[in-house]
C-alpha cells in the first residue's frame, strides 16, 4: 500500500523499450488533496510515467501501488477494471466519441451502470461549470479544441475519481480555456480531494495548480519538493536550470 | 432481333427484357453483398480487434484474396457446382445461385478487409480511451466498432460496386444465358463482341446511372443528407 495518505505510489518504477530505458523512478507517491506537477524536458518520460499509473503500460520493473492494488504488469481484469474506474486520465488530444457533448460527459457514468435523473444533474451541473452547458446538444465533432478538452476535463471529473491524470491538458489552448480547466481542477480538489499528477511543460501552470513538483530528465527523477521551493531554492543545478528556461539533458 | 417498341438495343429486344436484366443485376449483386456482409464485417470486425499469433499472416491473405481475380473465383465456383464436381448434385450451374456465390467469393474479402482496417484504425484512438472511462473489454470494443461505423458502411459499398461491376465470375458460373442468367455486365460482354460498341456503351452508362442512384440512397440512409 501506498505509505502515509499517499493515494499511489510508484517503487521501483522501470520502463524499457527495445532495450532503452526511457523511466527509472526510485521512488514517487502523490497523496489525497494534491497536485503534482511532473516537469521535465521533451522525451523526459513523462507521458511514459503517467500511462503507466494508469496501467497503459507495463512496468519493465518495479511496481504502482494504488490502495491494495499492485500493478506490476498482471492485475485480474476485475482488479484491472477497478483500478481504472477509480482514476481518470486526461490525454493532450482530446478524443471524443461521436455523438453529443452531453453523451460523451455521460458515457463515464454509463459505463458504470449509472443513469438516471441523479446522473443526469451531475453531467449538467459539470457542464455548467467547465461553460459547456449550452452546447450540451452540440456533436462533439463539431466543438473547438479548447471546448473539446474541456468536455474531456467534464468526463474526467463526472465520476469524481481518486486520483486524476492530466497529461498536457492545455499544451493547445488559449489563456481563457486554459483558466476554465485550471480553475474547475482547482474546485475538484477543493471538493472531493483527489490526488492529481498533471504532465506539463509549462513553468507557470506548474506553479500556479501544484503543490509540489517533479523533475524528471533523462527518466530518472532530479529533485521532487514542494512547488515554491523547487522554483525558488532548488537543490540540484539542473533543477535550477530547468526553471530558469534552459534546457538540461 | 427486332427493335420494334423495344429500347434500341441489338441484345435486348424490349423493355422487359431489359428491365429483367436490370432486376437480375440488381437481385444477384445485392444478395451476394447481403450475404457478405453477414459474414464479413463481423470477421472484419474480429481481426481488426484482435491481436493473435499468426495475424499478419491472415490480414496478408485478406489483402491478397481482395484482388482475387474474378475468372479465378468464377472457375473455382465452377468447377465445384458443375456435373461431375463435388458440389455438382445441387443442380446451381448456370443459375442466379451460382452467380450470387462468385460474386460472394470475390466480395466477401473486400469486405473483410476494409472493415478490419477500419476497425483496427478507430481501435488504437478509441479503445484507450474507452477503457480509462471504464469501459470492460467488450464496452471499449463495441465503442470501438460504434465509432467505425461509417467506414464499415463504406466498406458494404464498395463490395456493391465491385459486385456490380463483375462480369468475369457471373460470365464462367452463369453462362449468360438470355432471360436466364444475363446481366448488365455480361449483356455489355456480347455488345461488345458483337461490335456493338454503342449499345455496349448504352448500357454500360445504364449501369453507372444504376450504381449512382444507389450510392446516393445508401448515402442518403446513412447520412440523412439529401
Amino acid at each position: 500500500m501506498p505509505a502515509g495518505d499517499e493515494v499511489m505510489c510508484a517503487v521501483g518504477l522501470k520502463k524499457s523499450y527495445d532495450g532503452r530505458l526511457v523511466l527509472d523512478v526510485e521512488r514517487l507517491g502523490v497523496r489525497r488533496g494534491e497536485v503534482l506537477a511532473v516537469l521535465g524536458p521533451s522525451g523526459a518520460g513523462k507521458t511514459t510515467l503517467l500511462r503507466l499509473l494508469a496501467t497503459l503500460e507495463e512496468p519493465s520493473a518495479g511496481e504502482v501501488r494504488f490502495g491494495d492494488l499492485v500493478w506490476a504488469g498482471r492485475l485480474s481484469p476485475a482488479d484491472l477494471l477497478h483500478w481504472r474506474r477509480r482514476l481518470s486520465f486526461v490525454p493532450q488530444n482530446p478524443v471524443l466519441f461521436t455523438g453529443t457533448v452531453r453523451f460523451n460527459v455521460e458515457m463515464a457514468l454509463a459505463l458504470r451502470g449509472r443513469d438516471g435523473p441523479a446522473a443526469s444533474d451531475e453531467v449538467e451541473a459539470l457542464l455548467d461549470r467547465v461553460g459547456l452547458l449550452p452546447l450540451a446538444g452540440a456533436r462533439a465533432g463539431s466543438l473547438s479544441t479548447g471546448e473539446a478538452q474541456r468536455v474531456c476535463l467534464a468526463r474526467a471529473l463526472v465520476t469524481r475519481p481518486d486520483v486524476l491524470l492530466f497529461d498536457e491538458p492545455t499544451a493547445s489552448l488559449d489563456p481563457a480555456n486554459v483558466a476554465i480547466i485550471e480553475e474547475t481542477l482547482r474546485e475538484a480538489v477543493r471538493c472531493w480531494r483527489p490526488a492529481v499528477v498533471i504532465v506539463t511543460h509549462n513553468l507557470f501552470q506548474a506553479r500556479r495548480v501544484a503543490d509540489r513538483a517533479a523533475l524528471l530528465v533523462a527518466g530518472k527523477l532530479v529533485e521532487v519538493g514542494e512547488t515554491g521551493h523547487l522554483f525558488d531554492r532548488p537543490s540540484d543545478p539542473r533543477t535550477a536550470a530547468f526553471v530558469r528556461g534552459e534546457m538540461v539533458y | 432481333m427486332s427493335r420494334k417498341g423495344g429500347p434500341w438495343l441489338s441484345a435486348v429486344s424490349s423493355w422487359s427484357e431489359l428491365g429483367g436484366i436490370i432486376l437480375l443485376s440488381l437481385a444477384v449483386s445485392g444478395t451476394a453483398v447481403l450475404l457478405a456482409s453477414a459474414v464479413g464485417v463481423p470477421l472484419g470486425s474480429l481481426l481488426g480487434l484482435s491481436r493473435f499469433r499468426g495475424r499478419p499472416l491472415v490480414v496478408r491473405a485478406t489483402y491478397t484474396l481482395m484482388g482475387l481475380p474474378p475468372t479465378v473465383a468464377g472457375l473455382a465456383v465452377y468447377m465445384l457446382l458443375r456435373a461431375p464436381g463435388p458440389l455438382g448434385g445441387l443442380g446451381l450451374i448456370f443459375t442466379p445461385a451460382a452467380m450470387v456465390i462468385a460474386q460472394w467469393v470475390l466480395v466477401t474479402p473486400i469486405i473483410i478487409g476494409l472493415v478490419a482496417a477500419a476497425v483496427e484504425d478507430k481501435d488504437r484512438r478509441f479503445r484507450e480511451t474507452a477503457v480509462l472511462l471504464g469501459a470492460t473489454p467488450w464496452q471499449a470494443r463495441l465503442l470501438v466498432l460504434r465509432e467505425a461505423r461509417p467506414a464499415v458502411f463504406a466498406a458494404v459499398v464498395a463490395g456493391l460496386g465491385r459486385a456490380m461491376a463483375e462480369v468475369g465470375a457471373v460470365m464462367l458460373v452463369g453462362g449468360n444465358i438470355r432471360w436466364q442468367t444475363r446481366v448488365m455486365t455480361t449483356a455489355i460482354l456480347l455488345e461488345t463482341r458483337r461490335g456493338n460498341f454503342g449499345d455496349a456503351l448504352v448500357l454500360g452508362g445504364v449501369l453507372l446511372v444504376i450504381g449512382f442512384l444507389l450510392n446516393s440512397a445508401i448515402h442518403r440512409f446513412q447520412t440523412g443528407e439529401g
